[in-house]
């Protein structure tokens, strides 16, 4: 993925963290270069990809990395800890491993962290684990002084084995695009929890692993899932551009035809956030060949945590690495968002 | 997915947009002309055809220009500056977060507050009283907005706030700038959409002199997609008849009186004067200042504020070469400026119209700049 035009700063700013174009120069230009080349077959660092896949015999073994920092801890829907197993899980499914082996798991905590808290992520790690089919093999404590770092900060790294490595770049035109359910749940519900803002509805992030989600996707659309994308930072539209940059197709997203619930549309309006713009914790982006997309959102619906997926968008043969979008009153370009989105305060 | 059926807006109608879409058509092309250029005055128009994607869906014949409609955009670098010397003098300053970032002369009540002034950023007047009950200290509310807005000011000044409490008045009145628009030498300017929130103040009636003296039509429209266009079309209607006058396109919200409270409340506080709109011109009657009999409220009567400590320093390169002034007085878009997208971004401004999320700037930049309307709509 190349970000061209991209000049990166002096100083790290808060968007180079952010998931998008920002983060993705910070990667080429500091992270990736001069690095030994892979030993063997499979996908590395600059395919900055959800994770990295590495051919054995004649199977892939899935390996992804994230670390998790939120504020705050525990916020409406779930909690730092059911994140870090959550997106770990995820991302390897966003691979097509969607059986995870196992996860690492690491913790660095500020001295003075209650005793409390920790258990109470504790036992949301565990639990989420058991939801989706996993546990921690392995791990590492480090305290750092008062004031070092704001709370906690976890890393989970997970493994999975698959026959067939799905990517994000495999978008060809045709191929039809579907969401997993409503956009920008977690986001908005962290925001508005984070800064106070005291609004009706009820916005609840949708943390949660997907891997059995996207088994049965991949069960009833084989070979026909051509891509997947979970759209966390930088939410759907960050996601949309990645796909389409990378696989050098465009994207036209019908605006109506993604969901979104309720809360997330009327605190969208109000605070002048872009529900496409925020993240998702536990929702998926498919790229399906178009004589399959119905079939797999059948399967899709069937599923409790995909019960409103819907189809919203068609990859064109023109406009590479653009995301069209049609409003239904007229059509504009989606931008990619540049760091976190802040609400409007005027 | 039910509850959004049932959320969906009457005003938000496809079908009916495509309806007003095609009559829009219609009625440019059989002016037989091109172009057809009419203004909005309001960030907010700017914003629903940006965000809705209006302007793909314009006929090519018609060019909507964008006016001065962000109150925060033509806030003038000398009003900034004041906020920035009193704050510097220890003045607590609260104002709304979008003045935060305009740049003054030498900096921004950003970088001031960076280096340990205190500037409150607060949601409304009201929370800035609040701020001022809360301590002894004096408390500056730096005033920025349209009579809309103003209207908010008067009323929390006639309730009797606290003798801690200030205003350093940046309100603007937005009748008199069309006015200089339709007297600009280069202007093409054939009707302006009036923006309809500040009209439910107003009133439509306010409009009829101003059609008058310059024989161009004005239509008063709502902020939903099917008002934009149904205002649009009303418009090109009257331009094609040939009679200037006013249409009230936004009947749910204006009346031709608009609202004789919210007016006497202004009125009874506010006076209208003349001043400069950044990049824009000397307005008459285009700044609103407190009357003297509220003297004890205003800001420059209460400090000393010392302007000339800041003008030894000089405008950075770049501000040079801005061309924001000639962009809200619509004689160019955004893409005409060669610091758009590259040097001026929303987190390093160059020019005010990136800092408002009602500026022009900050809008193109949000929804993906002016569409490439053969290229997106193929």
């Amino acid at each position: 993925m190349n970000a061209p035009g991209v000049r990166l700063d002096d100083a790290i700013g808060m968007k180079h963290g952010a998931g998008g174009r920002a983060m993705r120069a910070l990667i080429e230009q500091v992270f990736a270069p001069g690095l030994p080349p892979m030993r063997v077959e499979g996908v590395g660092l600059s395919a900055m990809d959800d994770g990295a896949a590495l051919r054995i015999g004649d199977r892939f073994l899935v390996l992804t990395t994230d670390s998790h920092v939120i504020q705050p801890i525990f916020f409406p829907g779930g909690d730092i800890g059911r994140l870090a197993v959550a997106g770990t899980v995820n991302d390897l499914a966003m691979m097509g491993a969607t059986d995870a082996l196992a996860l690492t798991f690491s913790v660095i905590v500020e001295e003075g962290f209650p005793r409390r808290d920790l258990e109470r992520i504790h036992e949301s790690v565990r639990a989420t684990c058991e939801e989706a089919g996993t546990t921690i093999v392995t791990g590492d404590t480090k305290v750092m002084g008062r004031g070092e770092l704001d709370g906690i900060v976890l890393n989970t790294t997970g493994i999975g084995m698959t026959d067939r490595v799905v990517r994000d770049c495999g978008l060809r035109p045709g191929d039809r695009l579907l969401v997993t359910g409503t956009m920008g749940d977690h986001g908005l519900a962290v925001m508005v929890h984070r800064h106070g803002l005291d609004l009706e509805g009820d916005l609840i992030s949708d943390v949660a692993p997907l891997n059995d989600l996207i088994r049965r996707a991949l069960e009833a659309g084989r070979d026909a899932v051509v891509a997947l994308k979970d759209p966390t930072r930088g939410g759907l539209a960050s996601a949309l551009h990645e796909m389409a940059s990378k696989s050098g197709v465009g994207i036209l997203l019908e605006e109506r035809a993604v969901p979104l619930s309720f809360g997330v549309r009327s605190a969208g309006e109000l605070l002048g956030i872009d529900p496409l713009h925020v993240a998702n914790e536990g929702k998926a982006v498919l790229g399906v060949a178009p004589e399959a997309a119905e079939e797999v959102l059948a399967c899709l619906r069937d599923h409790p945590l995909g019960r409103n997926a819907a189809l919203v968008g068609t990859c064109l043969p023109d406009h590479a690495g653009k995301v069209i979008l049609d409003t239904g009153f007229g059509r504009r370009l989606l931008t990619e968002p540049e760091g976190e989105p802040l609400p409007r305060i005027c | 997915m039910t509850d959004q059926a049932s959320a969906e807006l009457k005003f938000r109608d496809p079908s009916r947009a495509r309806e007003l879409t095609r009559a829009l058509a219609h009625v440019v092309r059989s002016l037989g002309r091109a172009p057809v250029s009419v203004m909005h005055v309001c960030g907010s128009h700017e914003q629903a055809i940006a965000k809705f994607g209006l302007r793909a869906a314009f006929p090519r014949e018609l060019d909507v220009i964008m006016g001065p409609g962000c109150p925060v955009c033509i806030t003038d670098v000398p009003e900034v500056d004041e906020a920035v010397v009193l704050a510097k003098q220890g003045v607590r300053i609260a104002t709304y977060g979008d003045m935060l970032r305009v740049p003054g002369t030498v900096e921004s009540l950003a970088d001031t507050r960076a280096k340990g002034a205190r500037v409150d950023v607060v949601y409304s007047v009201a929370h800035a009283v609040e701020l001022a009950r809360q301590s002894t200290d004096d408390v500056v509310f730096f005033a920025s907005g349209f009579e809309t807005t103003a209207v908010a000011t008067a009323a929390v000044l006639l309730r009797d706030p606290p003798s801690n409490f200030s205003v350093l008045s940046a309100h603007k009145y937005i009748p008199p700038v069309m006015e200089i628009v339709a007297e600009m030498p280069e202007t093409r300017v054939e009707g302006f959409l009036a923006a309809g929130h500040a009209a439910t103040i107003t009133g439509w009636g306010i409009f009829e002199p101003f059609v008058e003296r310059h024989r161009l039509p004005v239509v008063v429209a709502g902020f939903e997609p099917l008002d934009i266009l149904a205002g649009l079309v009303s418009l090109v209607d009257v331009i094609r008849e040939g009679v200037p006058r006013v249409v009230n396109a936004y009947p749910r919200c204006v009346t031709r009186e608009g609202n004789r409270a919210a007016q006497e409340k202004l009125w009874s506080v506010f006076r209208p004067v003349g001043g400069r709109w950044r990049g824009i011109a000397h307005v008459p009657n285009g700044n609103l200042r407190l009357k003297d009999e509220w003297g004890h409220f205003d800001a420059r009567k209460r400090f000393d504020i010392d302007l000339s400590s800041l003008w030894d320093h000089a405008p950075a390169t770049l501000t040079q070469e801005c061309i924001c002034g000639d962009i809200m007085a619509g004689i160019s878009s955004p893409s005409d400026c060669r610091l758009f997208g590259i040097e001026c971004v929303p987190e390093k401004p160059v020019g005010a119209c990136m800092v408002s999320s009602e500026g022009t700037c900050k809008i193109w930049h949000q929804y993906g700049g002016h569409p490439d309307r053969m290229g997106v709509l193929a």
